[in-house]
Protein backbone atom coordinates (compact mmCIF):
# COMPACT_ATOMS: atom_id res chain seq x y z
CA UNK A 1 0.00 0.00 0.00
CA UNK A 2 2.67 2.47 1.04
CA UNK A 3 4.53 2.35 -2.28
CA UNK A 4 1.29 2.91 -4.19
CA UNK A 5 0.52 5.92 -2.10
CA UNK A 6 3.98 7.30 -2.65
CA UNK A 7 3.75 6.88 -6.42
CA UNK A 8 0.39 8.54 -6.69
CA UNK A 9 1.60 11.42 -4.58
CA UNK A 10 4.59 11.91 -6.81
CA UNK A 11 2.38 11.96 -9.88
CA UNK A 12 -0.15 14.33 -8.41
CA UNK A 13 1.64 16.52 -5.93
CA UNK A 14 -1.17 19.03 -5.98
CA UNK A 15 -3.83 16.69 -4.61
CA UNK A 16 -3.70 13.91 -2.02
CA UNK A 17 -4.71 10.37 -2.86
CA UNK A 18 -7.82 10.74 -0.75
CA UNK A 19 -8.38 14.46 -0.65
CA UNK A 20 -11.65 15.87 0.60
CA UNK A 21 -13.03 16.20 -2.91
CA UNK A 22 -12.18 12.59 -3.70
CA UNK A 23 -13.59 11.26 -0.46
CA UNK A 24 -16.87 12.80 -1.50
CA UNK A 25 -16.94 10.56 -4.59
CA UNK A 26 -17.12 7.58 -2.28
CA UNK A 27 -19.22 8.90 0.59
CA UNK A 28 -21.79 10.81 -1.44
CA UNK A 29 -23.46 7.84 -3.12
CA UNK A 30 -23.69 5.99 0.19
CA UNK A 31 -26.43 8.14 1.68
CA UNK A 32 -27.09 11.58 0.24
CA UNK A 33 -27.04 10.61 -3.39
CA UNK A 34 -27.68 6.88 -3.19
CA UNK A 35 -28.13 5.36 -6.65
CA UNK A 36 -31.08 3.20 -5.61
CA UNK A 37 -33.01 5.22 -3.07
CA UNK A 38 -32.44 8.72 -4.43
CA UNK A 39 -31.61 8.40 -8.11
CA UNK A 40 -33.92 5.40 -8.75
CA UNK A 41 -31.38 3.50 -10.83
CA UNK A 42 -30.40 -0.13 -11.05
CA UNK A 43 -33.42 -1.63 -9.37
CA UNK A 44 -33.85 -4.09 -12.23
CA UNK A 45 -31.19 -6.63 -11.38
CA UNK A 46 -30.99 -5.73 -7.71
CA UNK A 47 -34.10 -7.23 -6.23
CA UNK A 48 -34.27 -10.63 -7.83
CA UNK A 49 -31.21 -11.99 -6.03
CA UNK A 50 -32.02 -10.67 -2.57
CA UNK A 51 -33.89 -13.65 -1.10
CA UNK A 52 -30.64 -14.82 0.53
CA UNK A 53 -27.60 -12.91 1.79
CA UNK A 54 -24.99 -15.05 0.05
CA UNK A 55 -26.00 -14.62 -3.60
CA UNK A 56 -26.60 -10.97 -2.83
CA UNK A 57 -23.03 -10.60 -1.63
CA UNK A 58 -21.73 -12.27 -4.80
CA UNK A 59 -23.92 -9.97 -6.87
CA UNK A 60 -22.67 -6.92 -4.98
CA UNK A 61 -19.03 -7.90 -5.50
CA UNK A 62 -19.67 -8.51 -9.20
CA UNK A 63 -21.28 -5.11 -9.60
CA UNK A 64 -18.42 -3.39 -7.74
CA UNK A 65 -15.90 -5.10 -10.03
CA UNK A 66 -17.81 -4.31 -13.22
CA UNK A 67 -18.40 -0.69 -12.27
CA UNK A 68 -14.84 0.08 -11.24
CA UNK A 69 -13.36 -1.58 -14.32
CA UNK A 70 -15.92 -0.10 -16.72
CA UNK A 71 -15.43 3.38 -15.30
CA UNK A 72 -11.67 3.00 -15.60
CA UNK A 73 -11.82 1.69 -19.18
CA UNK A 74 -14.24 4.30 -20.46
CA UNK A 75 -12.35 7.05 -18.67
CA UNK A 76 -9.10 5.96 -20.36
CA UNK A 77 -10.82 5.95 -23.74
CA UNK A 78 -12.89 9.07 -23.18
CA UNK A 79 -10.99 11.26 -25.63
CA UNK A 80 -11.14 8.75 -28.47
CA UNK A 81 -14.81 7.74 -28.33
CA UNK A 82 -16.95 9.56 -30.90
CA UNK A 83 -20.04 10.99 -29.19
CA UNK A 84 -22.48 9.43 -31.63
CA UNK A 85 -21.51 5.82 -30.97
CA UNK A 86 -20.69 6.14 -27.28
CA UNK A 87 -23.67 4.09 -26.09
CA UNK A 88 -22.60 1.12 -28.21
CA UNK A 89 -19.00 1.46 -27.00
CA UNK A 90 -20.17 1.58 -23.39
CA UNK A 91 -22.41 -1.45 -23.90
CA UNK A 92 -19.55 -3.37 -25.48
CA UNK A 93 -17.17 -2.60 -22.62
CA UNK A 94 -19.72 -3.48 -19.95
CA UNK A 95 -20.81 -6.63 -21.76
CA UNK A 96 -17.21 -7.85 -22.00
CA UNK A 97 -16.64 -7.26 -18.30
CA UNK A 98 -19.87 -9.03 -17.38
CA UNK A 99 -18.93 -11.96 -19.59
CA UNK A 100 -15.67 -12.14 -17.66
CA UNK A 101 -17.49 -12.19 -14.32
CA UNK A 102 -19.91 -14.80 -15.64
CA UNK A 103 -17.14 -17.11 -16.82
CA UNK A 104 -15.27 -16.69 -13.52
CA UNK A 105 -18.38 -17.62 -11.55
CA UNK A 106 -18.99 -20.58 -13.82
CA UNK A 107 -15.45 -21.82 -13.23
CA UNK A 108 -15.00 -21.19 -9.51
CA UNK A 109 -18.48 -20.99 -7.99
CA UNK A 110 -20.75 -23.12 -10.08
CA UNK A 111 -23.54 -23.35 -7.48
CA UNK A 112 -23.64 -19.59 -7.25
CA UNK A 113 -23.63 -19.37 -11.04
CA UNK A 114 -26.69 -21.63 -11.19
CA UNK A 115 -28.47 -19.65 -8.52
CA UNK A 116 -27.86 -16.23 -10.02
CA UNK A 117 -28.69 -17.56 -13.52
CA UNK A 118 -29.53 -14.73 -15.89
CA UNK A 119 -29.16 -11.97 -13.34
CA UNK A 120 -25.39 -11.73 -13.70
CA UNK A 121 -25.97 -11.08 -17.39
CA UNK A 122 -28.45 -8.39 -16.53
CA UNK A 123 -25.70 -6.30 -14.92
CA UNK A 124 -25.15 -5.17 -18.53
CA UNK A 125 -28.43 -3.33 -18.51
CA UNK A 126 -28.02 -2.13 -14.93
CA UNK A 127 -28.78 1.55 -15.25
CA UNK A 128 -26.28 2.51 -12.53
CA UNK A 129 -23.37 1.27 -14.61
CA UNK A 130 -24.52 3.04 -17.76
CA UNK A 131 -25.52 6.10 -15.80
CA UNK A 132 -22.10 6.56 -14.16
CA UNK A 133 -20.27 5.90 -17.43
CA UNK A 134 -22.38 8.49 -19.17
CA UNK A 135 -22.42 11.06 -16.40
CA UNK A 136 -18.94 10.72 -14.93
CA UNK A 137 -16.38 8.52 -16.66
CA UNK A 138 -16.81 10.24 -20.03
CA UNK A 139 -15.62 13.52 -18.61
CA UNK A 140 -13.18 12.74 -15.80
CA UNK A 141 -9.71 11.39 -15.15
CA UNK A 142 -9.22 7.61 -14.61
CA UNK A 143 -8.42 7.71 -10.90
CA UNK A 144 -11.42 9.90 -10.07
CA UNK A 145 -13.60 7.62 -12.18
CA UNK A 146 -12.45 4.55 -10.26
CA UNK A 147 -13.38 6.23 -6.99
CA UNK A 148 -16.72 7.33 -8.38
CA UNK A 149 -17.54 3.85 -9.67
CA UNK A 150 -16.50 2.30 -6.38
CA UNK A 151 -18.64 4.73 -4.40
CA UNK A 152 -21.76 4.23 -6.48
CA UNK A 153 -21.35 0.46 -6.44
CA UNK A 154 -20.95 0.55 -2.64
CA UNK A 155 -24.11 2.62 -2.33
CA UNK A 156 -25.90 0.01 -4.42
CA UNK A 157 -24.37 -2.87 -2.48
CA UNK A 158 -25.37 -1.79 0.99
CA UNK A 159 -28.97 -1.25 -0.08
CA UNK A 160 -29.32 -4.69 -1.66
CA UNK A 161 -27.54 -6.28 1.32
CA UNK A 162 -29.96 -4.53 3.68
CA UNK A 163 -32.93 -5.75 1.65
CA UNK A 164 -31.47 -9.27 1.60
CA UNK A 165 -30.85 -9.19 5.35
CA UNK A 166 -34.49 -8.48 6.15
CA UNK A 167 -35.83 -10.81 3.49
CA UNK A 168 -33.69 -13.72 4.62
CA UNK A 169 -34.27 -13.08 8.32
CA UNK A 170 -38.04 -12.69 8.08
CA UNK A 171 -38.59 -15.08 5.18
CA UNK A 172 -36.31 -18.00 6.03
CA UNK A 173 -35.37 -17.18 9.62
CA UNK A 174 -31.65 -17.16 8.90
CA UNK A 175 -28.72 -14.84 8.18
CA UNK A 176 -26.06 -15.98 5.69
CA UNK A 177 -27.62 -19.44 5.87
CA UNK A 178 -27.23 -19.63 9.68
CA UNK A 179 -30.54 -20.41 11.32
CA UNK A 180 -31.34 -17.56 13.72
CA UNK A 181 -34.97 -18.35 14.40
CA UNK A 182 -34.19 -21.91 15.53
CA UNK A 183 -31.52 -20.63 17.91
CA UNK A 184 -33.92 -18.09 19.42
CA UNK A 185 -36.64 -20.73 19.75
CA UNK A 186 -34.12 -22.98 21.46
CA UNK A 187 -33.52 -20.37 24.15
CA UNK A 188 -37.15 -20.40 25.18
CA UNK A 189 -37.44 -24.18 25.29
CA UNK A 190 -40.13 -26.50 23.93
CA UNK A 191 -43.33 -25.17 22.47
CA UNK A 192 -41.89 -21.81 21.47
CA UNK A 193 -41.25 -21.15 17.82
CA UNK A 194 -41.05 -18.17 15.52
CA UNK A 195 -43.00 -18.34 12.27
CA UNK A 196 -41.33 -17.33 9.02
CA UNK A 197 -43.16 -15.05 6.62
CA UNK A 198 -43.52 -16.67 3.20
CA UNK A 199 -44.37 -13.34 1.60
CA UNK A 200 -40.82 -12.12 2.21
CA UNK A 201 -39.38 -14.85 0.01
CA UNK A 202 -41.67 -13.89 -2.86
CA UNK A 203 -40.95 -10.83 -5.02
CA UNK A 204 -43.62 -8.89 -3.15
CA UNK A 205 -41.47 -8.90 -0.01
CA UNK A 206 -38.61 -7.25 -1.92
CA UNK A 207 -40.79 -4.40 -3.14
CA UNK A 208 -42.23 -3.73 0.29
CA UNK A 209 -38.91 -3.96 2.15
CA UNK A 210 -37.25 -1.65 -0.37
CA UNK A 211 -40.16 0.79 -0.13
CA UNK A 212 -39.78 0.89 3.65
CA UNK A 213 -35.99 1.30 3.48
CA UNK A 214 -36.46 4.19 1.07
CA UNK A 215 -38.99 5.74 3.45
CA UNK A 216 -36.64 5.51 6.44
CA UNK A 217 -33.65 6.73 4.46
CA UNK A 218 -35.42 9.66 2.87
CA UNK A 219 -36.96 10.72 6.15
CA UNK A 220 -33.47 10.79 7.65
CA UNK A 221 -31.87 12.73 4.82
CA UNK A 222 -34.92 14.96 4.35
CA UNK A 223 -35.05 14.30 0.62
CA UNK A 224 -38.48 14.91 -0.89
CA UNK A 225 -39.44 13.99 -4.44
CA UNK A 226 -41.80 16.28 -6.32
CA UNK B 1 -52.71 -25.24 -27.11
CA UNK B 2 -49.38 -25.40 -25.35
CA UNK B 3 -48.40 -22.12 -26.96
CA UNK B 4 -51.53 -20.44 -25.63
CA UNK B 5 -50.81 -21.63 -22.13
CA UNK B 6 -47.19 -20.45 -22.43
CA UNK B 7 -48.45 -17.07 -23.57
CA UNK B 8 -50.87 -16.74 -20.65
CA UNK B 9 -48.21 -17.95 -18.26
CA UNK B 10 -45.71 -15.35 -19.43
CA UNK B 11 -48.29 -12.56 -19.22
CA UNK B 12 -49.73 -13.23 -15.79
CA UNK B 13 -47.83 -15.82 -13.77
CA UNK B 14 -44.22 -15.18 -14.83
CA UNK B 15 -44.85 -11.47 -15.21
CA UNK B 16 -41.64 -9.67 -16.12
CA UNK B 17 -42.12 -6.98 -13.50
CA UNK B 18 -43.77 -8.75 -10.60
CA UNK B 19 -42.02 -12.11 -10.73
CA UNK B 20 -38.56 -11.22 -12.09
CA UNK B 21 -38.13 -7.50 -11.39
CA UNK B 22 -37.14 -6.89 -14.99
CA UNK B 23 -37.54 -3.52 -16.64
CA UNK B 24 -37.94 -1.86 -13.26
CA UNK B 25 -36.01 1.26 -14.22
CA UNK B 26 -38.34 2.34 -16.99
CA UNK B 27 -41.27 0.84 -15.09
CA UNK B 28 -40.68 3.35 -12.30
CA UNK B 29 -39.46 6.25 -14.39
CA UNK B 30 -42.09 6.30 -17.14
CA UNK B 31 -45.19 5.44 -15.12
CA UNK B 32 -46.22 8.95 -14.16
CA UNK B 33 -48.76 9.35 -16.96
CA UNK B 34 -50.97 6.76 -18.64
CA UNK B 35 -50.38 8.13 -22.14
CA UNK B 36 -46.60 7.80 -22.01
CA UNK B 37 -46.88 4.44 -20.26
CA UNK B 38 -49.06 3.21 -23.15
CA UNK B 39 -46.39 4.32 -25.65
CA UNK B 40 -43.54 2.65 -23.82
CA UNK B 41 -45.57 -0.51 -23.20
CA UNK B 42 -46.44 -0.83 -26.87
CA UNK B 43 -42.82 -0.30 -27.89
CA UNK B 44 -41.67 -2.98 -25.43
CA UNK B 45 -44.20 -5.51 -26.74
CA UNK B 46 -43.01 -4.83 -30.26
CA UNK B 47 -39.28 -5.00 -29.56
CA UNK B 48 -39.58 -8.13 -27.39
CA UNK B 49 -41.66 -9.91 -30.03
CA UNK B 50 -39.01 -9.12 -32.64
CA UNK B 51 -35.83 -9.69 -30.61
CA UNK B 52 -36.79 -12.98 -28.94
CA UNK B 53 -37.05 -14.99 -32.20
CA UNK B 54 -34.06 -13.14 -33.70
CA UNK B 55 -31.88 -14.01 -30.74
CA UNK B 56 -33.26 -17.54 -30.85
CA UNK B 57 -32.01 -17.92 -34.41
CA UNK B 58 -28.65 -16.42 -33.44
CA UNK B 59 -28.35 -18.75 -30.46
CA UNK B 60 -29.44 -21.82 -32.41
CA UNK B 61 -27.28 -21.33 -35.48
CA UNK B 62 -24.22 -19.49 -34.18
CA UNK B 63 -23.70 -19.51 -30.43
CA UNK B 64 -24.81 -22.88 -29.03
CA UNK B 65 -22.40 -25.75 -28.69
CA UNK B 66 -22.33 -27.48 -32.06
CA UNK B 67 -24.54 -24.82 -33.60
CA UNK B 68 -22.01 -24.07 -36.30
CA UNK B 69 -22.19 -27.60 -37.72
CA UNK B 70 -23.87 -26.21 -40.84
CA UNK B 71 -20.54 -24.62 -41.75
CA UNK B 72 -18.81 -27.98 -41.87
CA UNK B 73 -18.12 -31.00 -39.70
CA UNK B 74 -15.00 -29.46 -38.17
CA UNK B 75 -17.14 -26.81 -36.45
CA UNK B 76 -19.22 -29.37 -34.56
CA UNK B 77 -17.35 -28.88 -31.30
CA UNK B 78 -17.22 -25.08 -31.33
CA UNK B 79 -19.02 -23.55 -28.37
CA UNK B 80 -19.50 -19.80 -28.55
CA UNK B 81 -22.05 -19.50 -25.77
CA UNK B 82 -19.70 -17.28 -23.75
CA UNK B 83 -20.33 -14.62 -26.40
CA UNK B 84 -24.04 -14.71 -25.63
CA UNK B 85 -24.24 -11.45 -23.66
CA UNK B 86 -22.36 -9.37 -26.20
CA UNK B 87 -24.20 -10.82 -29.20
CA UNK B 88 -27.63 -10.52 -27.61
CA UNK B 89 -27.13 -6.91 -26.57
CA UNK B 90 -25.74 -6.09 -30.01
CA UNK B 91 -28.76 -7.65 -31.71
CA UNK B 92 -31.09 -5.79 -29.37
CA UNK B 93 -29.38 -2.45 -29.97
CA UNK B 94 -29.37 -3.03 -33.73
CA UNK B 95 -33.01 -4.15 -33.72
CA UNK B 96 -34.09 -1.11 -31.75
CA UNK B 97 -32.23 1.12 -34.19
CA UNK B 98 -33.86 -0.66 -37.13
CA UNK B 99 -37.32 -0.48 -35.62
CA UNK B 100 -36.77 3.19 -34.96
CA UNK B 101 -35.85 3.89 -38.57
CA UNK B 102 -38.74 1.86 -39.96
CA UNK B 103 -41.26 3.53 -37.68
CA UNK B 104 -39.87 6.95 -38.51
CA UNK B 105 -40.17 6.28 -42.23
CA UNK B 106 -43.57 4.61 -42.40
CA UNK B 107 -45.44 5.84 -39.31
CA UNK B 108 -44.21 9.29 -38.39
CA UNK B 109 -47.19 9.87 -36.09
CA UNK B 110 -46.36 6.82 -34.00
CA UNK B 111 -42.70 7.84 -34.04
CA UNK B 112 -43.58 11.21 -32.62
CA UNK B 113 -45.73 9.60 -29.93
CA UNK B 114 -43.01 7.17 -28.82
CA UNK B 115 -40.32 9.82 -28.91
CA UNK B 116 -37.38 9.11 -26.65
CA UNK B 117 -38.72 5.74 -25.46
CA UNK B 118 -37.70 3.78 -28.53
CA UNK B 119 -33.92 4.28 -28.17
CA UNK B 120 -34.17 3.83 -24.39
CA UNK B 121 -35.58 0.36 -24.83
CA UNK B 122 -32.15 -0.94 -25.82
CA UNK B 123 -31.08 -0.73 -22.19
CA UNK B 124 -34.34 -2.03 -20.76
CA UNK B 125 -33.53 -5.14 -18.73
CA UNK B 126 -36.82 -6.76 -19.73
CA UNK B 127 -35.64 -7.10 -23.32
CA UNK B 128 -32.27 -8.66 -22.54
CA UNK B 129 -33.85 -10.71 -19.75
CA UNK B 130 -36.43 -12.07 -22.18
CA UNK B 131 -33.71 -13.25 -24.55
CA UNK B 132 -31.60 -14.77 -21.76
CA UNK B 133 -34.55 -16.65 -20.24
CA UNK B 134 -35.53 -17.86 -23.70
CA UNK B 135 -32.01 -19.26 -24.23
CA UNK B 136 -31.83 -20.75 -20.75
CA UNK B 137 -35.16 -22.57 -21.01
CA UNK B 138 -34.47 -24.11 -24.44
CA UNK B 139 -37.62 -22.84 -26.11
CA UNK B 140 -38.42 -23.66 -29.72
CA UNK B 141 -38.72 -20.85 -32.27
CA UNK B 142 -42.52 -20.67 -31.93
CA UNK B 143 -42.31 -20.76 -28.16
CA UNK B 144 -39.67 -18.02 -28.17
CA UNK B 145 -41.92 -15.77 -30.25
CA UNK B 146 -44.94 -16.39 -28.05
CA UNK B 147 -42.81 -15.90 -24.94
CA UNK B 148 -41.47 -12.59 -26.27
CA UNK B 149 -44.95 -11.35 -27.07
CA UNK B 150 -46.40 -12.62 -23.79
CA UNK B 151 -43.77 -11.09 -21.54
CA UNK B 152 -44.02 -7.82 -23.47
CA UNK B 153 -47.76 -7.82 -22.90
CA UNK B 154 -47.21 -8.54 -19.21
CA UNK B 155 -44.92 -5.52 -18.96
CA UNK B 156 -47.48 -3.42 -20.86
CA UNK B 157 -50.28 -4.37 -18.46
CA UNK B 158 -48.14 -3.72 -15.40
CA UNK B 159 -46.87 -0.29 -16.45
CA UNK B 160 -50.26 0.95 -17.64
CA UNK B 161 -51.94 -0.20 -14.42
CA UNK B 162 -49.26 1.43 -12.28
CA UNK B 163 -49.49 4.68 -14.26
CA UNK B 164 -53.26 4.75 -13.76
CA UNK B 165 -52.85 4.29 -10.01
CA UNK B 166 -50.14 6.95 -9.81
CA UNK B 167 -52.35 9.45 -11.66
CA UNK B 168 -54.99 8.99 -8.96
CA UNK B 169 -52.34 9.08 -6.26
CA UNK B 170 -51.58 12.71 -7.04
CA UNK B 171 -54.61 13.69 -4.98
CA UNK B 172 -53.67 11.68 -1.90
CA UNK B 173 -51.74 12.87 1.09
CA UNK B 174 -48.59 10.73 1.12
CA UNK B 175 -45.97 11.18 3.91
CA UNK B 176 -43.18 13.33 2.49
CA UNK B 177 -40.42 10.72 2.83
CA UNK B 178 -42.57 8.19 1.03
CA UNK B 179 -43.46 10.43 -1.91
CA UNK B 180 -42.41 9.28 -5.34
CA UNK B 181 -40.28 6.17 -5.34
CA UNK B 182 -41.21 4.92 -1.87
CA UNK B 183 -44.94 4.78 -2.36
CA UNK B 184 -44.45 3.42 -5.87
CA UNK B 185 -42.44 0.49 -4.51
CA UNK B 186 -45.14 -0.28 -1.95
CA UNK B 187 -47.79 -0.02 -4.67
CA UNK B 188 -45.83 -2.37 -6.88
CA UNK B 189 -45.67 -4.80 -3.97
CA UNK B 190 -49.44 -4.68 -3.53
CA UNK B 191 -49.97 -5.15 -7.27
CA UNK B 192 -47.59 -8.09 -7.05
CA UNK B 193 -49.82 -9.68 -4.41
CA UNK B 194 -52.77 -9.27 -6.77
CA UNK B 195 -50.81 -10.91 -9.58
CA UNK B 196 -49.81 -13.74 -7.24
CA UNK B 197 -53.41 -14.88 -7.25
CA UNK B 198 -52.89 -16.07 -10.84
CA UNK B 199 -50.28 -18.52 -9.60
CA UNK B 200 -52.80 -21.21 -8.74
CA UNK B 201 -54.13 -21.37 -12.28
CA UNK B 202 -53.25 -24.67 -13.84
CA UNK B 203 -53.04 -24.51 -17.61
Amino acid sequence: MSTETAQAEVKKPAEGLLSKRRKKFITDPLVDNNPITIQVLGICSALAVTTQMQPTLVMAISVIFVMVMANLTISLMRNTIPTRVRIIVQLAVVASLVTLVNELLKAFAFDMYKELSVFVGLIITNCIVMGRLEAFALGNKPYDSILDGFGSALGYSWIILAVAFFRELLGSGSVFGVQVYDAISGLFGEGFSLATNGLMVSPVGAFIILGLIIWVQRTKTGYVEH
Amino acid sequence: MELISLGIKSIFIDNMVFAYFLGMCSFLAVSKKVSTALGLGAAVIFVLTVTAPTNWLLNEFVLKEGALTWLGASFATVDLSFLRFIMFIAIIAAMVQLVEMVVEKFAPALYGALGIFLPLIAVNCAILGGSLFMAQRDYTLAEATVYGFGSGTGFFLAIVALAAIREKLKYSNVPSGLKGLGITMLLTGLMGIAFMSFMGIDL
